[in-house]
């Protein structure tokens, strides 16, 4: 196998073990908007990363955290719809990125590069960033993982039992805005979201408890990445658009087995 | 003096949203043991009352005294849980502490759905969930229960059986209960004090003398005030069998 396809291969199952648990809370909490809108904001955080002379991940998690801290001031105000709230921020976010990527002249911007991901193109450093990040991400989710889980059920039943939701909820926004960025090497900022709710989706048919669909999420996301890649090699197919294909099929696939044998055991 | 002390009591609180008092200079207590029910027409603030006084929500001024440790059963109006969530009655109950597994059949059992322990919640009926909903107020063996609607979704024979079920759990616990309520019918047989509300406290005291308060009357209307009268009548020739 060649080095760069490995190197892809090794970064995308990375990424999966992160997405598959997160994904699963965003489809629970009805997230998928929000997914969006950090991963659109995540262009502008690149830009800024580059003008500040830090690492772009460095930039996107703050613009992410900067997103999150709005969306809560102004639930607070609660004067518009918080779809309505996100529809601004998440648009705003992705045109204020492209303008200041126009204003960079003098670095170069691989445009098309954090769109759409470049999963063979991911380098060393990107392996670190992903093996490094992604488990302390994944950590701090086991730790408050039924504080979380108390949330997406009921916000004022957590509050009650003593969870602090407001904090809680933030910290969830910071750590996805992470996996945002570890995400965005290898399918783009456009199809992150993708990547996060199909394998949680694929999950669910099958799973019994909260943790065994994130577990499956996770089997679900490395086998899309997979089968990505070696389509894309195979067909000579973009990588990142592969993958999403690969864990769309994965889900259909799922959903009819699941059917099948839902009207196997109906009809005995 | 009293001979106890109030488990909650709410003190001239007020809320203010922009212009709108939501809700207007309220005092309310709540004693060991009373089953307290606050009625009023849509809109008129009582879920916010329930939220204040759960420490849910900032009040504008006023303040709510909680007992100092007292515990607290709640149960939400509704549930919006997403249907890709996998959880059975039994985890829900335990979700947020870590209480023993052996918990939750007696509480299950307690209100009547000792068999529904292993399904999927989003599989279960109107009047299931509530039941549940229930179960789970009481896993943490609570001095005051807080019930936003408790028969919502509840057919019309399993209404007046939940409210029995709350009657019972009161005499066997000794727990307070402080709820809402849109049915005005049900709730005069089996409260101990009505509280009614539309931004403010229009009247409070027992069932019958709320009901004969002009401010009552102003507020629902005669019809109904009527077919209220005509309930609590029923109710006592049940009682004199």
């Amino acid at each position: 196998m060649d080095d760069f396809l490995l190197r892809a291969l090794i970064g995308g199952i990375g990424v999966a073990l992160v997405a598959g648990p997160f994904g699963c809370f965003i489809v629970w909490r009805r997230l998928a908007y929000f997914g969006d809108t950090l991963s659109h904001a995540a262009l502008l955080g690149i830009t800024l990363g580059l003008w500040l002379k830090l690492d772009p991940i460095v930039g996107v998690v703050g613009v992410g955290l900067c997103v999150a801290l709005l969306l809560h001031a102004s639930e607070q105000r609660g004067q518009l719809a918080s779809d309505t709230v996100l529809g601004i921020l998440s648009h705003t976010a992705l045109a204020l990125g492209l303008v200041s990527i126009a204003f960079m002249e003098q670095v170069r911007v691989d445009l098309l590069g954090y769109l759409f991901g470049d999963i063979l193109a991911v380098g060393n450093r990107d392996l670190v960033w992903i093996y490094l990040g992604g488990p302390v991400a994944l950590l701090v989710l086991v730790i408050k993982w039924r504080d979380l889980l108390a949330i997406a059920v009921n916000r004022d039943m957590a509050q009650i039992d003593g969870v602090n939701v407001g904090r809680t909820q933030l910290l969830f926004a910071t750590l996805l805005a992470l996996v945002v960025a570890l995400m965005m090497k290898v399918v783009g900022l456009i199809l992150v979201t993708s990547l996060l709710i199909i394998p949680a989706a694929t999950a669910r048919v099958v799973a019994r408890s909260p943790e065994g669909m994130a577990l499956l999420a996770v089997v679900c996301g490395a086998v899309a990445v997979g089968g990505g890649l070696w389509g894309s090699w195979r067909w000579d197919s973009p990588a990142g658009p592969s993958i999403v294909v690969a864990a769309a099929l994965l889900f259909l696939l799922m959903s009819l087995l699941a059917r099948f044998r839902r009207s196997a055991s109906d009809s005995r | 003096m009293k001979q106890t002390d109030p488990l909650l009591s709410i003190h001239e609180l007020s809320l203010v949203r922009g212009q709108r008092a939501i809700l207007d200079n309220i005092t309310l207590e709540i004693e060991p043991g009373e089953i307290v029910t606050i009625v009023g027409p849509n809109g008129a603030g009582k879920t916010t009352l329930l939220r204040e006084a759960l420490g849910l929500l900032a009040a504008t001024s006023g303040k709510v005294i909680k007992q100092s440790g007292v515990r607290v059963g709640y149960m939400p109006q509704r549930l919006h849980l997403d249907q890709t969530l996998p959880l059975t009655v039994e985890r829900f109950l335990r979700l947020t502490k870590r209480y023993s597994g052996e918990l939750c059949l007696p509480c299950l059992q307690e209100v009547g759905a000792e068999k529904l322990c292993n399904a999927r919640i989003q599989e279960l009926s109107g009047g299931e969930l509530q039941r549940v909903l229930l179960a789970r107020a009481l896993m943490g063996n609570p001095e005051l229960l807080v019930l936003d609607e408790p028969i919502q979704g509840v057919d019309i024979h399993g209404q007046a059986e939940l409210y029995r079920l709350l009657t019972e759990l009161r005499d066997r616990r000794g727990c307070a209960i402080l709820m809402v309520s849109h049915d005005l019918h049900l709730v005069m047989a089996s409260t101990d004090r009505v509280v009614c509300l539309n931004h403010h406290v229009c009247c409070t005291g027992s069932p019958e003398s709320v009901a004969n308060n002009p401010a009552f009357l102003h507020l629902f209307g005669a019809k109904v005030v009527e077919s209220l009268a005509f309930y609590s009548h029923s109710t006592t020739h049940r009682h004199q069998h």
